[in-house]
Order: structure tokens, then C-alpha cells, then sequence
């Protein structure tokens, strides 16, 4: 079996002894050129880039993503131009795997099938879906492993362990641990320590499975996460470009500063 | 098409993943997912629960002041010269509107989960209202969402917010409605799931909100199916039932006890909101064939662009300026059950100003709407048909767009 882009790059960061960087960026913030642009520097350091498709109506999402989505929203951003920008993107990137990220709506509208289809094309490696939760996603993640396209599972600190146990029998080669009780981008309310431990409760059920955590990872505490596969962050990146715009500077620029830093933290 | 099922209640109609037909479900994020399966069971067990039916029905009688009345509008009927015009008056259950039986049923429901705190959205006001009066009531802390464009057009409901001692957070997110009041309310409960309970003010969200909602509104039928019995020794061979359609908490309370009946016996009528004559805005996805998508949990007919984006609506009545509405009336319209159609602001208020000339009865802008389907139909129809409009809240709230639209307000 050919092993995906997604192991591929988890296994490239486990020989180097450090965990997979993961970006989250939205799509057309603050334009369709620029968020390009941004995605072609930060790849630079980043092991995953997350590609949000923005929904005006998020009901997980914490300010500094909102303000991004309905940024890029004004702007104009439609789902070609997003499937456009990632096709662009890999290829330049052949290798780097891409996640889009979302809400179940926007798939729906687009239909099912056609996208998941338009995703190959393109060649998106994964898809998460935050408002399609197990088992709802059952039949969508299995289109998409047919197509060999990773449907992401997600699991939260309410998630009770039989759950868990049946989430990742269903999940594929990567699962995200929600961090706290939170919309993305909240203040770290947890002690790492605390996250960390149920982080190593989850990867005691199934040691193979790539296992990162997002919402509430900054620069700022990053660094007490080098045990975990894989971090991600979003919101903080976001909120650079929002001040970058503000205060007419180049986000591109900015934001590609923060995430080599965020790479050096993880070393 | 989906047809309804005799003898067990519409809301327990869904399927094991919460669907009514293709209607509902549960589009959460995984954090909920445990708070909505804890709250299932409790409700589950609660409703089966002698003691908590007692006490609902306690609540219910001396608080809320149950059974609010059924008269006969006599002066509209005379005026119109048609079909006979009823209303049961539920803007005279306490706070002024049908909102206070879900606040006061999710009041319940939370002190028995042992939750210190609620939460809540809101748009006309009544739902934050009635559930600040219900928390004060019932001892627990409570945090209502309103966009900040309602909480400037519905100024009484947000005094009486606030002497309840709720807070109000303003909402300032995309249009700065109802939509965004409920979005930004689920967004806090996936942070507070653990200490926090949230009543979804309408038949919307995910699928144990719009059960809990419909079980709890469901009141107002009850009361209205024995108050026809009293009145005319059974249930009218023509009766239409005529409510407005927002999220759809109240019509569908209206219609419960009625659902059994042949439509040709007991018709129901939505009214949504058509939004201003001139504008190409409205808040009514059933009447104008809006398509199916994915609001706030729940697979619904909403207003949204092909891309999937929510489209922002235009309503007078902040209480009907939603997007969605709730798959109880998406499955109702798909099994012809009931009927929908909409009101123009113009007409909701031209429907108040001869409602209020005619009868001592001061129907909000909400009720105003369907008030205005009955004045248009009523005319052609014969003198042994009954009509019912639910008058299901005060307009007490509207004051200044009342004042504002019409020179005065009563």
C-alpha cells in the first residue's frame, strides 16, 4: 500500500524527533492572491497546511477566524477559487499535504460527491469537517477513503472513552484532539499537562494513529507540546494577518516571521 | 412525500439520527456531542417523570397563569362579514408571550442536571425575557445573546432583561440578528458545556432543542383543544388555525394537539415574514422555496446563496427575522400538514392598526402577521368557518417601531 502524503510527512517529522507542524490559514484572507501567497511561505515551515473554506455562520469558531472567514467572504471568495488556490499551490508543493477545513454546509450545497471529486483533482490530502461528527460522517469519510482523500476525526475532552475507541476505529491516518472545552482560538484554560494526558490516554487506544492537537496553541505554549505528533495553529496566525492589514503592513511577510518561529519552538 | 404518523407526538417522529424525513439531525461540533446526549437522556427520562410533569404543570398554572383565554374578536368578524375570527390570547401568559413555557421547561430541566448557569438567544426580546424571569425564578445565573440591531428595536424586553439581573451580550457578527444571537450562543456553550445549560428559544438547533421546545410550547394547544370543546361542544368542522412562523415555536405549540385531524377539518396556516413590499429580502424560506442546508445544527429550508453562505434576511418583526426555520415545519410543509405563506411588513402593519382599532387586544408584530392572512381570507369564507390566531405576544416591545412607523403607539 502506498502510504499517504499526510503519514508521509508524520513520519518525515518523527525521524527528525520533533512534531508535524500544522498551519490553519483561511482561504481568500484578506484576497484570493495574497492567502496564495501567505500558503507559499509558511509551507516553507509548515509540515500540513489547513485550508479553511470560510461559512458565515461558524458555530465553533472564536473571533480572530471568524473575522478572517467573513474577510475573506466580503472579498468574494467562492469554492473554485478555493479549489483554484490549492491547485495552484500543489503545484509548486507537490509533496506538502493539504487539509481543507469547514462546515458541513458548504459541502452540502456543492454536493457530496462533486466534491470530494474536485478535491482529488486539485490534490487536496484530507478533509475535516467540523459540524459532522461521528457517526454522522460515517458514509462521507468512507467516500472519501475511497478516494484516498483522509477524512480527519475529531475528539474533545467531553468525548467519553467508548466513543473514543469507536471514533478511531473509524478514523484514518490522522486524528485532531480538541484541546479544551473551546471555540478556536481561546485562552489555553488547561494545563498542557492536563491535555497532554489525555492525549497519551487516546494514543494508548491505538499507538499508529498520527494524533495532534489544536485550539488555543500559540507561540507562547507550543513548545510544552514536543511530545505530541503534531500542532496546530490557526487563530494566532489569523490574528496576524488582521493586525498586519491594520497596520498596512505585508502579512505575508508577518505571518511567514511567526510560523518559522513556531517551527523553531517545536525543535 | 413523508407522511405523519398517528398516535405518537411529531417531535418523536425522527429517525435514530434525529431526522424528521430529511429535516433535523445533529450537525454539532464533537464537543457537544456528550452535553446533547446527556441532555437527550435527561429529557427522556424527565418527561416520563410523574413528579416533574407536576411540577411543570404547577409552574405552568400558577406562574405562567395557564390557561391564558380563547375569545371571539367580535368586532373584526363583524367587520370582515365572513369567516368568525378567534384568538387565544397567549400574550397573557406571564412576560407577555408563548416564550415562557420553554424558558420555564429548560429552567427546570437545568436546575435537575444540577447547571448553576444558563444561556440563551434571543430576537424580539421575548426569549431572553422569559428566560431571565425563569432563571431569576428558579435561582440560576443567566447570560442572554442578542444582536446588537435587535437590542436597539426591541428596548423594553432588554429593560426587563436587565432588572431580572441577566446579562446581555450584544452580538455585533454578520447582520447582528437572530442568527447571529444563536450562533454566537452555541459558540459559548461549546466553551461552558461543563457548568452551563442552553435553551435554543425556538423549534431550532439541533434535534433535542426543537423537541424540547415543541413538548414545552405544545401548552397552548392543549389548552385551546379543551377551551373549543367547552366552547362549541367539539371540535368546529371548519377551523383553520392560523399562527406566524419565525423559528416556529409557537405555531407549532398552536397546532400539536390538532395534528391528528384531517386537514380538511383542521387546516393550519404559517405566516412568515415577507420583509418590506420593495425589498427582495424576507425571513421566509417555506413560502418563497428557499433550499434545504445546514443552520445551527439542524438540516432546515433556509435563505442562503448557492455557495452555501446564509443570506441575511429583512423583517419589522425581529421574533420572525431568521434565515431558517424549524424542520418540525419543513417536515409539515413536505406532508402538506399545514400551509405557508408570508406578510409584508406593510400588512403586518396594517393588520395591527385594525386589530387595534377594532378589539381591545394589542398583538406584537409577530402575531400582527398572521393577523394579516386572516383579515385577507376571512372575507371569502362562510360564516360557520372558525378561525383561531394565535396572538402569541404583546406589542408592548414594539413601541418605538410602532411610534416610529405609524406616529403613535396606542
Amino acid at each position: 500500500m502506498i502510504s499517504s502524503q499526510i503519514n508521509l510527512a508524520f513520519n518525515k517529522c518523527k525521524k527528525e524527533k520533533r512534531p508535524a507542524l500544522l498551519t490553519y490559514t483561511v482561504a481568500g484572507d484578506n484576497t484570493k492572491k495574497k492567502s496564495l501567497e501567505i500558503l507559499n511561505s509558511i509551507s516553507n515551515h509548515a509540515d500540513i497546511c489547513e485550508i479553511g473554506f470560510p461559512h458565515n455562520t461558524p458555530i465553533a469558531d472564536g473571533g480572530q477566524i471568524q473575522t478572517s472567514s467573513y474577510r475573506a467572504i466580503k472579498n468574494g471568495i467562492k469554492m473554485k477559487d478555493i479549489f483554484q488556490i490549492v491547485k495552484t499551490f500543489k503545484k509548486n508543493k507537490k509533496t506538502k499535504p493539504v487539509i481543507l477545513m469547514g462546515y458541513y454546509n458548504m459541502i452540502f450545497q456543492y454536493g457530496e460527491n462533486k466534491f470530494i471529486k474536485k478535491c482529488k483533482q486539485v490534490g487536496v490530502n484530507g478533509i475535516i469537517v467540523v459540524d459532522l461528527p461521528w457517526p454522522e460522517n460515517k458514509l462521507f469519510a468512507k467516500k472519501c477513503k475511497k478516494n484516498s482523500i483522509n477524512f480527519i476525526q475529531l475528539l474533545s475532552p467531553t468525548t467519553s472513552k467508548p466513543r473514543m475507541k469507536k471514533i478511531i476505529r473509524d478514523s484514518h491516518d490522522m486524528i485532531y484532539l480538541i484541546s479544551m472545552l473551546s471555540t478556536t482560538g481561546g485562552k489555553l484554560k488547561v494545563s498542557p499537562k492536563k491535555i497532554l494526558e489525555n492525549y497519551n490516554k487516546i494514543k494508548k487506544i491505538n499507538k499508529s494513529k498520527n494524533l495532534v492537537i489544536g485550539f488555543g496553541i500559540t507561540s507562547k505554549n507550543i513548545s510544552s507540546f514536543k511530545k505530541a505528533d503534531g500542532c496546530v495553529v490557526g487563530s494566532e496566525i489569523c490574528k496576524k494577518i488582521s493586525n498586519s492589514i491594520e497596520k498596512r503592513q505585508n502579512p505575508v511577510k508577518n505571518v511567514n516571521y511567526m510560523v518559522k518561529n513556531l517551527r523553531r519552538k517545536l525543535l | 412525500m413523508k407522511k405523519i404518523k398517528k398516535g405518537i407526538p411529531l417531535i418523536d417522529q425522527h429517525n435514530k439520527n434525529g431526522f424528521w424525513g430529511k429535516f433535523g439531525g445533529n450537525f454539532i461540533p464533537e464537543t457537544l456531542k456528550k452535553p446533547v446526549e446527556d441532555l437527550t437522556i435527561l429529557f427522556k427520562k424527565l418527561r416520563n417523570d410523574k413528579k416533574f410533569i407536576q411540577e411543570r404543570d404547577y409552574y405552568f398554572e400558577n406562574w405562567v397563569g395557564a390557561p391564558t383565554s380563547f375569545i371571539k374578536l367580535e368586532n373584526l368578524t363583524n367587520y370582515l362579514n365572513g369567516a368568525q375570527i378567534w384568538t387565544k390570547v397567549v400574550s397573557e401568559a406571564n412576560g407577555g408571550a408563548h416564550k415562557i413555557y420553554n424558558a420555564t421547561v429548560h429552567s427546570l430541566i437545568a436546575k435537575r442536571a444540577g447547571k448553576k448557569y444558563i444561556v440563551g438567544d434571543t430576537g424580539a426580546g421575548y426569549a431572553g425575557k422569559m428566560l431571565s424571569m425563569a432563571a431569576k425564578k428558579f435561582g440560576l445565573k443567566c447570560k442572554i445573546f442578542m444582536g446588537a440591531k435587535d437590542i436597539k428595536r426591541q428596548k423594553p424586553n432588554c429593560d426587563a432583561m436587565r432588572a431580572n439581573g441577566a446579562e446581555i451580550v450584544p452580538v455585533y457578527t454578520g447582520s447582528q440578528t437572530l442568527v447571529d444571537a444563536v450562533s454566537e450562543c452555541m459558540r459559548y456553550w461549546v466553551s461552558n458545556c461543563d457548568t452551563t445549560h442552553m435553551c435554543v428559544g425556538s423549534t431550532v438547533g439541533p434535534n433535542i432543542f426543537v423537541k424540547i421546545c415543541g413538548w414545552s410550547t405544545s401548552q397552548i394547544s392543549k389548552e385551546l383543544f379543551i377551551q373549543m370543546q367547552e366552547e362549541f361542544g367539539k371540535i368546529p368542522k371548519k377551523l383553520i388555525l392560523i399562527n406566524c412562523v419565525g423559528g416556529g415555536s409557537s405555531s407549532f405549540g398552536f397546532w400539536n394537539e390538532f395534528m391528528h385531524y384531517d386537514k380538511k377539518q383542521v387546516m393550519f396556516i404559517g405566516v412568515e415574514a415577507g420583509g418590506p413590499k420593495k425589498s427582495k429580502r424576507h425571513a421566509a424560506p417555506l413560502t418563497y422555496g428557499s433550499k434545504i442546508g445546514i443552520l445551527h445544527g439542524a438540516a432546515q429550508y433556509v435563505n442562503q446563496n448557492t455557495e452555501g453562505q446564509i443570506e441575511e434576511t429583512e423583517s419589522i418583526s425581529a421574533g420572525l427575522d431568521y434565515p431558517g426555520v424549524s424542520p418540525l415545519h419543513c417536515f409539515l410543509k413536505d406532508a402538506k400538514r399545514a400551509k405557508y405563506t408570508a406578510a409584508s411588513d406593510e400588512e403586518a402593519l396594517s393588520a395591527y392598526q385594525l386589530v387595534t382599532k377594532l378589539e381591545n387586544l394589542n398583538p406584537s408584530l409577530e402575531p400582527s402577521h398572521a393577523f394579516a392572512e386572516a383579515i385577507k381570507i376571512a372575507p371569502k369564507l362562510s360564516k360557520d368557518t372558525i378561525i383561531c390566531v394565535n396572538s402569541c405576544g404583546d406589542a408592548l416591545k414594539d413601541r418605538d417601531i410602532l411610534r416610529q412607523k405609524l406616529g403613535k403607539y396606542k
